[in-house]
């Protein structure tokens, strides 16, 4: 998907000018609130007009002042899911469910309502009305909604802000599966990096109603890390771990990684903070953190003041955060080999 | 409690009327409801002042303009006339009158209900095919069911009730256009009338009780369905 911005918009004392060419199928808007990401999510999708400009998805002219070209929202084909559900509350399950389908051309109808609840896992809810399902079945209800309409791009606007951490782990699977089987393309709106890490290839960084870039997910992680709370969090997908003494060794890297909370079954994903490695330059002898791991430091970056160090191990990267004063002392350079002691506390498991 | 053949008319007319009425205004009602909740337009505070003029206006003056208008020389009198139809002094103009005064609670009835429709569905039902008037059809509409439900109770309510306007456009011809508050009204003007009178105000009483019961019953129900 090629999605073309270049419009306008004045509304009240806010105003709106954005200028963009992004290609990708995964795509991120991140900014603050107020920032005008919902304001660009509705230019998009035709539920506001710019006040001139153009935009164009693919080849297609959604709106063109100068060609007097203005697509209403149906015709765009634009399917959006928003921070609450918004099921229709006077249809049941099912009728939500094929919405959009029914109102799909047939010759679009390329993904099947019996693909669909398979995938999102939606069968056993089927019958049921919308007043009694649970805040995580309710949203996967309206990502079905939007994904069976059958559009040429899904737009989330903060699909998981509403849901606590454990129900949003829960959702990212079925969002990424969703959009991996059927193959729609996505805008995924949010001001969470650890979201954009999860959910997008690309970000278009919103500020002050202005577009001020287009960078990688792991660029926008590493400019935030200083201004973050929990710096730069390293996402970690492990599997297979051996428990001994109540530990988790989980395989990663040229050795193991040990954590206090894992899971024996399948695949987890654990976030760890730049800030709770602490790096050595020679091998402590002992010390009470587990996770005392040999790696190769393969850059190393500057971010807001502090000094964020890529540290590699096998085929896999850790980033710590240090200030410039920790760096001259270890002497760091790419190339440089040291030890990062982690405790096996500091993994918090996602999902 | 005695009711003559002619009170038992006036009571079935009054209920005819009430229903015409209200049944008439509600695509009238949704229609314009509809426009002030959803409508981006110049003149919308003049519509606004227009729908619930009819609020603060005595009756008698509606009933009078309308008299003008649909009367001999009025202009939707004579248009009328020339299609072979008849208003004024028939039950009709009763109609006309009910629907003109009932109006305004019926429009606010019905954008109560419109406003409390969260417009993030409208914007989902859009983004997911929905032409606007397919949206208007099959979101908003039973959406605002409750809202129709209420304005049509009350407004059937106030029907029940119409006296001034009535009376001058319609008259107040026994089997014809004497609805339960005219009876009323002549039985109140003969000395011997007040035992009729006071049956026919125990019918109002009992018909205005029954539709506030209606009103409220309605309402808990269709609250309670939602959350199911």
């Amino acid at each position: 998907m090629i999605l073309r911005i270049d419009f306008e918009k004045r509304l009240g004392e806010f105003s709106l000018k954005m200028k963009s060419e992004i290609s990708g199928e995964r795509i991120g808007i991140f900014g603050a609130s107020g920032s005008g990401k919902s304001t660009l999510v509705h230019l998009i999708s035709g539920l506001l007009h710019p006040d001139s400009g153009e935009l164009y998805l693919d080849d297609a002219c959604l709106y063109s002042g100068r060609k007097s070209i203005n697509l209403s929202p149906e015709q765009r084909r634009i399917a959006l899911v928003f921070q609450q559900a918004m099921l229709f509350p006077h249809l049941g399950v099912k009728a939500n469910l094929l919405y959009g389908y029914k109102r799909c051309k047939p010759e679009n109808r390329k993904i099947t309502p019996e693909e669909l609840t398979k995938v999102l896992n939606l069968e056993h809810l089927l019958d049921r009305g919308v007043g009694n399902l649970s805040g995580g079945e309710k949203q996967r209800v309206a990502l079905g909604r939007a994904v069976l309409a059958n559009p040429q791009l899904l737009v989330m606007d903060e699909p998981l802000s509403a849901l606590d951490d454990s129900l949003r782990y829960q959702i990212i699977p079925y969002l990424r599966s969703v959009s991996e089987e059927f193959r729609i393309p996505y805008l995924f709106i949010s001001h969470s990096i650890t979201e954009m890490q999860l959910m997008t290839d690309k970000v278009l960084v919103v500020q002050d109603g202005m577009i001020s870039g287009v960078s990688t997910p792991d660029e926008l992680a590493r400019a935030n890390m200083a201004l973050s709370p929990h710096g730069y969090l390293n996402l970690l997908r492990l599997k297979n771990p051996v428990m001994q003494e109540g530990l988790f060794h989980y395989p990663w890297g040229n050795g193991n990684l040990i954590v206090s909370y894992g899971r024996l079954e399948g695949e987890s994903l654990f976030e760890l903070s730049s800030r709770d490695i602490i790096l050595f330059k020679k091998n402590p002898e002992a010390i009470s953190a587990r996770n005392l791991i040999e790696c190769r430091v393969a850059e190393i970056f500057d971010s807001g003041g502090r000094k964020g160090v890529v540290l590699e191990s096998g085929n896999q990267q850790l980033i710590a955060e240090i200030v410039h004063t920790a760096a001259e002392e270890l002497q760091i350079s790419p190339g440089t080999t040291l030890f990062a002691a982690v405790k096996a506390s500091s993994f918090r498991r996602l999902g | 409690m005695n009711l003559s053949p002619s009170d038992i008319e006036a009571i079935v007319l009054s209920m005819k009327i009430a229903v015409s009425a209200t049944l008439i205004s509600l695509p009238f009602g949704f229609g314009v409801a509809g426009l002030l909740v959803f409508g981006k337009f110049r003149g919308k505070v003049l519509l606004e002042v227009l729908v619930n003029l009819p609020l603060t206006l005595p009756p008698v003056v509606i009933g009078y303009f309308l008299l003008l208008l649909l009367g001999k020389h009025g202009w939707a009198g004579s248009v009328l006339r020339t299609m072979g139809i008849e208003i004024i002094f028939t039950w009709k103009a009763a109609v006309i009158a009910s629907a003109t005064v009932g109006f305004p609670l019926l429009v606010r009835s019905i954008r109560l209900g419109m406003e409390s429709i969260d417009r993030q569905l409208l914007q989902a039902s859009r983004s997911l095919g929905a032409p606007w008037h397919d949206t208007l059809a099959t979101i908003v509409l039973p959406l605002s069911f409750r809202g129709m439900l209420a304005g049509s109770s009350l407004m059937f309510a106030r029907s029940l009730g119409e006296f001034g306007a009535t009376i001058i456009v319609a008259g107040n011809i026994p089997g014809v256009t004497q609805t339960i508050p005219l009876a009323i009204y002549e039985y109140a003007s003969s000395p011997t009338g007040t035992s009729m009178a006071l049956s026919l105000c125990l019918v109002s009483v009992v018909l205005s009780i029954a539709i506030l019961f209606v009103h409220e019953g309605i309402g808990k129900k269709l609250e309670h369905g939602r959350g199911s």
